[in-house]
């Protein structure tokens, strides 16, 4: 289609180290940082700067409602996912895109689950309960960040369900630019997983 | 732009959903001046109701509709929606997409010598996110209660509370930003992957180099703001209060919210957007006038690597004063303090570009060409804005000059005369490489002196006004004496603004019929050393018809015992 092709797509750049794609997924990541930097620094502010009791107070453990079985159950799911991730990938490196894509397969299956529980045992029942957004500011807080979590595996979950499907065309062309673009999504993974790791102890713990 | 080269591309590939960097960026500069005009055409309107109070608008003041200006007599609401559109249209949806979507993406990959940027499918993404964003934001006139009208700010608690269109508004930003999310990714790969053999990073022309610390900004500054802006749609639609008080009362009524919230919050997220983006308006600007300095003085810029590294400095102070905008909301001395103190620093290295820039002058055969004097009246112009900034920057004068209009003539001092000055140096200077025909110097000239003397008519008063105590946000300041006795310089200002539109029309017929019939130019018509004036006017897909190799600095100009004054980073040494 174009009279050119673009150096650096699937050799890493000598000073990098990286090849574009995996380059620019780092950045994006940067930025994601900064994203839900913000939001950890709101909650800071926020609990730091709520009323000792009355209305607006910080809501107690009792008052909350989350339970740290079902949120400790969810952490184990992503870690598990983000092992898979790897094999996933790893599988591709060697080769086998069968094995491959079953990892990938498995991968996007737990962060489904990981979602069907958020769900199911959490947002649903909070939300018949009242304990919804406009309930406090600790449900303000849990619902904008675990939502914005959410967001971000289902967005994984398209990407792999990309890659699975009509995104794996591209191995019968130019296996390690597949493979890369596995090792991409990885990254994303394994970010939005670390993301959970640090929700899980600030919002069931602290 | 390259029909032999792309004939297989349908007319939608090739014009519309392009992935070519320069005929993105050409989408880009043309949206991007059309909002800039529309922007500009708030603020006219604007002028007649702060000039003529409750004077119905001359002939098109009946076009406005009930609703917004009744009998042509504007409404307080519809004022506060066109002040609120106009920062927000000229800043995020004008000024930053010309600089970095246009003039970054054309100039810069051309400039390092590369094909195109490192992933053309986001580049289109972004530019489409872009427009959709405008739309959306457009869309904001025509809901009930008109556009957002809490200020571009969007300060809470009034912005929770504000009619429908703070939502649009909010989801227009939220598409704003992640289109220049993908736009910085794109930019940092490109100049760090793509750039021709022998470029290394401190042969790089001073525009790539602000590009590059612009996109840096851009990537880790805006996200806060994604989250804020999130957090104020859940305040709106959710009924949350991240940003409202417990007690909060409107209307004599006390408000039926969770509370605990802090609108403060708003102003630290915002701001840390916010003032880092202010360098995202300068930076390129700057880039942009160094490349026409250097060119039309015929020397190489003076202390190209002590602005290179004055840039990387600006890049990672502006991160920590985002609060000397908030020396009124009662942080306290000790906060102050450190704000006044990093706000003082980071005027360092600002004087360091602009004095290397001055100093470039000296002793120089200068050529008055058109994109020259616009990058000559941006020196003072920007040295006018960045010295009135001082006294915001510390608390003890802040708290007179505060939200009056002297921080409106400090910022447009900055962005309007500074940057939009470099945009149109920019324009001037990069159409015969995109057009392959030159813009008429006689119209452009006239362009310039209208612009230079009508910009200081609109902004030198608000100095006077700002100074007699008239606050930014009113809608008549003779309610009061101290407004009424500056009046005079208001309506002065506003007719300075409507000339300033007049003198816009030689540019704009400028800029359509020489696209059409200006003087042909070869490829180089300026004489320049930068790998830009390599490739053919306009350049076709893929840019460099051999594979580019640089063999020396960006700005070898005037090197004794050669035939010519310029020696370009692409010409290999005799011998």
């Amino acid at each position: 289609m174009s009279s050119h092709t673009l150096p650096y797509t699937v050799e890493s750049h000598p000073v990098t180290g990286l090849y574009s794609g995996k380059f620019g997924t780092w950045l994006f990541l940067a930025s994601e940082v900064m994203l839900f930097g913000a939001l950890f620094s709101s909650y800071v502010l926020l609990r730091v700067g709520a009323p000792a009791d009355g209305p607006g107070a910080w809501l107690s453990h009792e008052e909350a409602h989350l339970d740290w079985k079902i949120g400790g159950f969810n952490t184990l799911v992503l870690i598990i996912s983000s092992v898979t991730m790897v094999m996933a990938w790893a599988s591709l490196k060697m080769g086998n895109l069968k094995k491959g894509k079953t990892y990938l397969a498995v991968t996007m299956a737990l962060a489904l689950l990981f979602v069907v529980i958020k769900l199911t045992f959490e947002y649903l029942p909070h939300i018949q309960h009242g304990l919804v957004p406009s309930h406090s500011t600790f449900f303000a807080l849990y619902y904008t960040m675990t939502g914005l979590h959410a967001l971000h595996i289902i967005g994984g979950v398209v990407v792999i369900a990309y890659f699975i499907g009509p995104g794996s065309a591209l191995w019968a062309k130019n296996p390690e630019y597949y493979t890369n673009r596995i090792e991409c999504t990885g990254l994303y993974w394994h970010f939005v997983d670390l993301v959970w790791i640090f929700l899980f102890p600030v919002l069931y713990l602290l | 732009m390259s029909a032999e080269h792309d004939s297989e591309l349908s007319f939608f590939r090739r014009y519309v959903f392009s992935l070519d960097h320069k005929v993105i960026g050409v989408q880009y500069t043309v949206t991007a001046l059309c909002f800039l005009f529309f922007g500009f055409c708030l603020m006219m309107l604007m002028r007649w109701q702060l000039a003529y109070p409750g004077e119905p608008l001359p002939i098109i003041g009946s076009l406005f509709g009930e609703a917004a200006m009744p009998g042509g007599v504007m409404l307080p609401e519809f004022y506060n929606s066109l002040g609120a559109m106009h920062g927000t249209i000229m800043v995020f949806l004008g000024v930053v997409p010309i600089l970095v979507g246009g003039f970054g993406n054309y100039v810069m990959p051309l400039q390092i010598g590369a094909a195109d940027m490192a992933f053309p499918k986001l580049n289109m993404m972004s530019y489409w996110v872009y427009a959709a964003g405008g739309v959306v934001m457009l869309t904001g006139f025509f809901v009930p209660g008109g556009a957002a009208n809490s200020g571009w700010t969007s300060y809470p608690p009034l912005s929770d509370i504000a009619t429908t269109g703070q939502t649009v508004w909010l989801f227009g930003m939220v598409l704003l930003i992640t289109s220049s999310l993908l736009g910085s990714v794109n930019f940092i790969v490109t100049i760090a992957h793509l750039r021709a053999k022998g470029l290394t990073m401190f042969r790089l022309p001073f525009f790539v180099w602000a590009q590059l610390v612009t996109a840096f900004l851009l990537l880790l500054a805006f996200p806060p703001l994604e989250a804020a802006g999130v957090m104020q749609l859940m305040d709106r639609l959710a009924g949350t209060s991240f940003f409202l008080p417990t007690g909060l009362v409107v209307s004599g009524e006390v408000q039926q919210v969770s509370g605990g919230g802090s609108p403060i919050l708003w102003q630290h997220l915002f701001w840390f957007l916010a003032h880092p983006e202010v360098y995202v308006l300068i930076l390129p600007a700057m880039g942009i006038v160094a490349e026409v300095i250097a060119n039309n003085t015929r020397k190489p810029l003076w202390g190209y690597r002590a602005m290179v590294y004055s840039t990387i400095f600006l890049g990672f102070m502006s991160f920590i004063v985002w609060a000397h905008h908030m020396f009124m909301t009662g942080m306290g001395t000790t906060i102050s303090a450190f704000f006044a103190t990093t706000t003082m620093i980071i005027s360092i290295p600002s004087v360091v570009i602009l004095t290397a820039l001055l100093i470039s002058l000296y002793q120089a055969s200068i050529r008055f060409t058109v994109p020259m004097l616009f990058a000559l009246a941006f020196l003072p112009m920007f040295a006018i804005g960045g010295l009135t900034g001082l006294p915001l920057g510390l608390p003890a004068s802040d708290i007179h000059l505060h939200d009056t209009y002297y921080v409106i003539g400090h910022f447009h001092y900055v962005v309007a005369p500074g940057t939009i000055f470099a945009i149109f140096a920019g324009v001037y200077y990069w159409f015969p490489k995109v057009t392959g025909r030159m813009m008429n110097s006689a119209l452009g000239k006239a362009h310039f002196w209208g612009s230079f003397i009508f910009m200081n008519v609109v902004f030198m008063p608000m100095f006077w006004i700002g100074l007699a105590g008239v606050s930014r946000r009113l809608y008549d300041q003779t309610a009061y004496t101290h407004g009424e006795a500056v009046q005079d310089l208001t309506i002065t200002s506003s007719w300075g603004a409507w000339m300033l539109g007049v003198a816009q029309i030689p540019f704009i017929i400028n800029f359509f019929v020489s696209a059409r019939a200006g003087k042909k130019v070869a490829e180089n018509p300026w004489d320049s050393t930068t790998l830009e004036w390599s490739a053919p006017s306009p350049p076709p897909h893929g840019n460099f018809a051999t594979e580019p190799v640089v063999y020396r600095g960006p700005y070898e100009y005037s090197v004794p015992d050669r035939s010519q004054d310029f020696f370009p980073q692409f010409t290999p040494s005799e011998g």
